[in-house]
């Protein structure tokens, strides 16, 4: 298809693939899931929640496996164990005397494990490379439906809970001394980190959906001192780049996952030497005007 | 301007912790800790690192359960002083991620979130206590800074004014005078007069005891318990000090070099 690349005009790239059905899923659904990870991802930059995502992302992986067997909604098992593998990092941790970084390696690395094994163990037609690596150009309209209830429920509680999340990554103390309970928060963001990393997994798969997790919030922070401009940035450099990988992918037939992953991982590298306030390059008069 | 709240009740406890006692996993952190403040008073927390000074205030603030005991903050209970907005904590420079994408008036609207609605959407009556809390600490004109631009005492100057912001009448502050530069010190010492004169209760977590006595009329000698409590000029004795410290000097950096030292002064 590549040898294709010459002679097609930039509007024929554009549009010659939303003739295709699956296409035009697989950019509505990328585009969605680039969004509802690219919010999610500024709590879990500021919260200091990278390693956290990481684990929950890999432990969903038996969860996957024992729905697809179970012929359940992929997403419930998932979550079971994204919310199952938190409730134990929180359990070993408190109950040992071992530092909470070992704790998180430790469970996602066994929960992973265990989603390999069941794998290989029970017999179905489960694609262990698209559990893996994600596959949005084969995504079914089960699966759409599913994508869409997850986003609109994340969406809908990251924006009624907007502000109470941001004060409680800012300083939980101030707002516990305010009669917030910080206790529910805590774990709304990481049941909201669940289901994102379950809407994640379809495009990107479960090795790489930490990246939408935290690479467009990371790139977003480099680039303003507002909360309300990160989130925006996040989520437009997110979908942006999830739905820029997708059409790199068709063209040049390469793997979607990564290719949306370094989609980011580019735009992160730009803002990261050319940010006007804390890029490597950085421009003075940029910061003395200001 | 309004009063912020009632201030002519005077003889009003604000804070009441009668014989608290404070463990964690069976290691006791504070026993038998009783203390009264009235309205319209600023009274310093004294103890070396360990003694249970955080845990006091900890427990003041409803962040962790007496094992026995009770606080009454206003005649109530921690947890509902809490939902009245009537505890304001002004954290210690250091325990905050000044990297974060928030200015100075986000912060100081943090104030306010208690008594806004689920969404926190600021009404103009919001709006206005932060503009009123900036001018008060002086803040107003580097409003729409980053809070990471700030310095030291300007940073303290913004977490003050988010407390003012609450409209609390029980204030918390920990370590308010550490990397605190001359003018703001200044500023501070004529807000706390201030904030006196209006009935709030001002508690100071500090191991620094010169401004102990510029600042507060009373003084609670902690280590482990409460040691001794009262009017600063009869409670600060070098046998109550030498108790509090147990004979070790306070930290040269911030106190006296000794319990004596002070005392002589």
């Amino acid at each position: 298809m590549s040898e294709l690349l010459i002679s097609i005009t930039p509007i024929d790239w554009l549009l010659d693939p939303l003739t295709h059905d699956f296409m035009r899923r697989a950019l509505m659904v990328s585009a969605l899931v680039g969004g509802v990870c690219g919010l999610l991802s500024c709590y879990m930059t500021l919260k200091g929640w990278a390693l956290m995502g990481d684990a929950v992302s890999h432990a969903v992986m038996p969860g996957v496996v024992v729905a697809y067997a179970l012929g359940l909604p992929f997403s419930l098992g998932a979550f079971v164990f994204g919310v199952g593998s938190v409730a134990l990092i929180g359990f070993v941790k408190q109950k040992s005397r071992i530092k909470e970084d070992t704790v998180i390696g430790l469970v996602f690395t066994g929960f992973f494990a265990l989603g390999l094994v069941l794998v290989s163990k029970i017999k179905s037609n489960i694609d262990l490379m698209q559990i893996l690596f994600g596959s949005p150009l084969g995504i079914s309209r089960s699966d759409v439906n599913q994508t869409l209830i997850i986003s609109f429920i994340v969406i809908s509680i990251l924006l009624i809970f907007r502000k109470d999340l941001m004060l409680y990554c800012f300083d939980a103390k101030h707002a516990r001394s305010i009669g917030i309970n910080t206790g529910i928060l805590h774990y709304l963001l990481l049941t909201l980190l669940s289901l994102s990393a379950v809407v994640g997994l379809q495009t990107v798969g479960i090795i790489l959906v930490v990246a939408m997790l935290i690479t467009p919030g990371a790139t977003a922070y480099l680039l303003t001192d507002r909360f309300d401009k990160m989130t925006l940035l996040a989520v437009i450099s997110s979908s942006f780049s999830s739905v820029l990988g997708v059409y790199i992918s068709y063209w040049s037939d390469i793997e979607t996952g990564g290719s949306i992953v370094l989609v980011q991982t580019l735009i992160f590298l730009i803002a990261f030497l050319f940010a006007p306030r804390y890029g490597i390059f950085k421009n003075q008069t940029f910061i003395n005007n200001n | 301007m309004n009063p912020i709240f009632k201030s002519h009740e005077h003889d009003f406890m604000r804070i009441e912790a009668d014989q608290v006692c404070v463990d964690y996993n069976g290691t006791v952190a504070l026993y038998d800790a009783s203390l009264n403040l009235k309205a319209g008073s600023i009274c310093g927390l004294v103890g070396m690192n360990g003694a249970g000074k955080s845990t006091f205030f900890k427990a003041l603030m409803g962040f962790v359960r007496p094992s026995r005991g009770k606080i009454r903050i206003n005649g109530i209970k921690v947890n509902q002083a809490q939902k009245e907005q009537s505890v304001a904590y002004v954290p210690q420079n250091e325990g905050i991620d000044y990297s974060f994408p928030v200015s100075v008036w986000d912060v100081v609207m943090m104030g306010r979130y208690g008594a806004m609605n689920i969404f926190r959407i600021p009404r103009e009556s919001d709006r206005r206590a932060v503009a009123h809390a900036l001018e008060r600490v002086d803040l107003l004109d580097l409003r729409e800074r980053p809070i990471g631009s700030l310095s030291g005492g300007q940073r303290k100057r913004a977490f003050l004014a988010r407390a003012i912001a609450q409209r609390a009448s029980v204030l918390l502050l920990d370590e308010p005078f550490s990397g605190v530069d001359v003018p703001t010190e200044k500023l501070m010492a004529e807000l706390f007069l201030q904030f006196r004169q209006e009935g709030h209760t001002i508690l100071i977590s500090t191991h620094d005891l010169n401004h102990v006595r510029d600042f507060c009329d009373f003084v609670v000698l902690i280590n482990k318990t409460v040691l001794a409590y009262g009017e600063t000029s009869e409670v600060f004795t070098s046998e109550n000090l030498n108790k509090t410290f147990g004979g070790i000097p306070p930290n040269p950096l911030s106190g006296p070099t000794s319990s004596n030292d002070f005392i002589n002064e």
